[in-house]
């Protein structure tokens, strides 16, 4: 194995599992989805064979738990000084940002992936749209990854992982509900429809709704790669400009 | 080979580092010496590419650190100050991940980790995370991991800080045993370090170069040089006979231990009337020594020099 991104990505998805950090987020965030769907969602009451509440709730727990993911990628590093070792080892700091990011998305789809007793689950009890399925799958880890994305370079602007928590979960937050209905509904009365209408194509939510009916829009595919693109682009900007602070 | 020329960095008003230019060549042991803020891990930051210049450059062997960072990198072996690593990793993965990255394989990677392991002494704790370890294995770890490579230039900020007389002792051999043929930077706030491992010494304060030299030099620039010394059974005594001595500027006595110390008029050496005299006259000394000069006092009236030069 030669290739940097390969060996740091390694490392770090690694490092996620030498701690408890890693177990105990994995349960609480398999808790959590099961407690939306069952309860909420009123999986069972319904009696469709769909994963639809499942996938609703899916953007709120992100909000929460991706967060906590990405707040420690760069803020550790800077904290404990290892970004030094790390940058001054014959790596590109983009090639640095990228296997970190793609370790805690891997991370992500991990959590993501062990929810699969659900998707047995729904089609032991009834003949749901697989296909459906699927792509809501595909959105959700899309939209873990444009989160993750965006925490990732936040994490580089502070070597605090509390302020790196809650910058990101607000700054996800604003992504999200600028696609919201309630919003988009809200914003329609004072703004021309152009202006919500680019407010809205610029929203997480509005294009992980999209993914999450079965369609896979060739736009909605565009939209996450140039937002994970974007900000993990941002991250080295930031972390070239701050890291010896 | 090193090369920095005009290296600066500056944040915001204060200049850190400002317009430091040398050159070290295969063979030297080069120690920086400076106090604390002096800009020392700074212009060994930049030199390892991690901190970028205000202006100036900086070259590993031939290699600009900013325009082919990789090149530079890959001939560099770098301790950082306080020797960061990844405390969850075990000594073993973590030296493995550097290994990685260094892109070595097969018997020569064998080879190199069985080297550092051994001359390191980190045997004993390789399955141990890193974390775990006391301040003296970890700046091991960080030294390990700096020469995993065999690089040909070596950067080490304080590389025995935190170690015990012992593993000082070891460090100090492997750097001299390394020193043959490679260009070696070492930081230090320990002078007697700098007799043990090094071959030539800069003094930095304020950002700024103030002595280049070898360290017997700066020990010659000590007053203290081709002094003498001793303790005599009959302190006044002695002190008068040395006094009458012709090429003697000025006999001190050190008010702790009563130790004499006769210096020389400029350009004289005084070490043999001194001990015809002690002879002639009968004088019992428990012990007479020739000083070579003391780093310590040269260090503190260059840099304190420095400091009160820049005062308003």
């Amino acid at each position: 194995m030669s290739n940097p991104i390969a060996i740091i990505f390694k490392r770090e998805l690694a490092s996620y599992f030498a701690t408890p950090v890693a177990y105990v987020f994995i349960v609480i965030f398999l808790v959590l989805a099961g407690a939306f769907t069952f309860y909420l969602g009123s999986f069972y009451e319904r009696g469709q064979a769909d994963l639809y509440w499942f996938f609703f709730f899916h953007p709120w727990l992100y909000l929460l738990l991706v967060p906590a993911i990405s707040m420690r990628l760069w803020s550790e590093e800077r904290k404990s000084g290892s970004i030094e070792l790390l940058l001054t080892l014959p790596v590109t700091m983009l090639q640095a940002v990228v296997a970190k990011f793609l370790a805690a998305w891997a991370f992500a789809g991990i959590a993501l992936a062990l929810t699969f007793p659900i998707w047995i689950t729904v089609n032991y009890l009834g003949d749901p749209d697989n296909g459906v399925i699927f792509a809501a799958y595909i959105g959700s880890l899309l939209m873990a990854g444009a989160i993750l994305a965006v925490g990732s370079c936040l994490s580089a602007l502070t070597r605090n992982q509390v302020i790196a928590f809650v910058v990101t979960a607000v700054v996800s937050l604003l992504l999200l509900l600028a696609g919201h209905p309630m919003v988009i509904n809200f914003i329609g009365t004072v703004l021309p429809q152009v202006l919500v209408d680019a407010i809205a194509s610029l929203s997480i939510w509005t294009h992980f709704e999209s993914i999450r009916k079965g369609v896979i829009d060739l736009r909605d595919i565009v939209y996450f790669a140039l937002m994970i693109g974007f900000w993990v682009y941002a991250s080295a900007v930031v972390i070239d400009h701050k890291k010896a602070d | 080979m090193i090369e920095t020329s005009n290296l600066s960095k500056r944040y915001g008003p204060i200049a850190a580092v400002d317009g430091i230019s040398f050159k070290v060549e295969p063979g030297q042991v080069l120690g920086f010496l400076g106090p604390n803020g002096a800009g020392k891990s700074t212009t060994m930051k930049m030199i390892a590419g991690f901190v970028t210049p205000t202006s100036g450059t900086a070259k590993v062997c031939g290699h600009d650190v900013e325009t082919q960072p990789l090149e530079a990198k890959r001939a560099l072996g770098y301790l950082p100050e306080g020797a960061p690593s990844y405390g969850e990793m075990t000594v073993a993965r973590f030296l493995d991940f550097v290994a990685d990255l260094r892109g070595l394989a097969g018997d020569g990677r064998k080879q190199r980790i069985g080297f550092v392991v051994e001359h390191l002494s980190l045997a004993g704790v390789m399955q141990q995370t890193i974390e775990t370890l006391s301040k003296g294995f970890r700046r091991r770890v960080g030294l390990a991991q700096a020469i995993l490579h065999d690089p040909r230039v070596l950067i080490l900020d304080e590389p025995t800080d935190g170690l015990d007389p012992n593993q000082k002792h070891e460090v100090r051999t492997l750097i001299n045993a390394m020193a043959k043929d490679r260009t070696i930077i070492v930081s230090t706030h320990i002078l007697e370090e700098v007799h043990a491992v090094c071959n030539r010494a800069i003094v930095i304060a304020r950002g700024r170069i103030l002595a280049d030299d070898t360290p017997e030099k700066l020990e010659a620039r000590s007053r203290y040089h081709g002094a003498v010394s001793l303790t005599a059974a009959d302190t006044g005594a002695a002190r008068e006979a040395l006094a009458r001595i012709a090429d003697v500027a000025s006999v001190e006595i050190d008010p702790q231990d009563q130790r004499i110390t006769a210096f020389p008029r400029e350009g004289r050496s005084v070490f043999a009337a001194v001990s015809q005299v002690l002879r002639e006259q009968n004088i019992a000394v428990s012990e007479v020594q020739l000083e070579r000069g003391r780093l310590d006092e040269v260090f503190r009236s260059i840099t304190r020099g420095a400091a009160a030069e820049a005062r308003p």
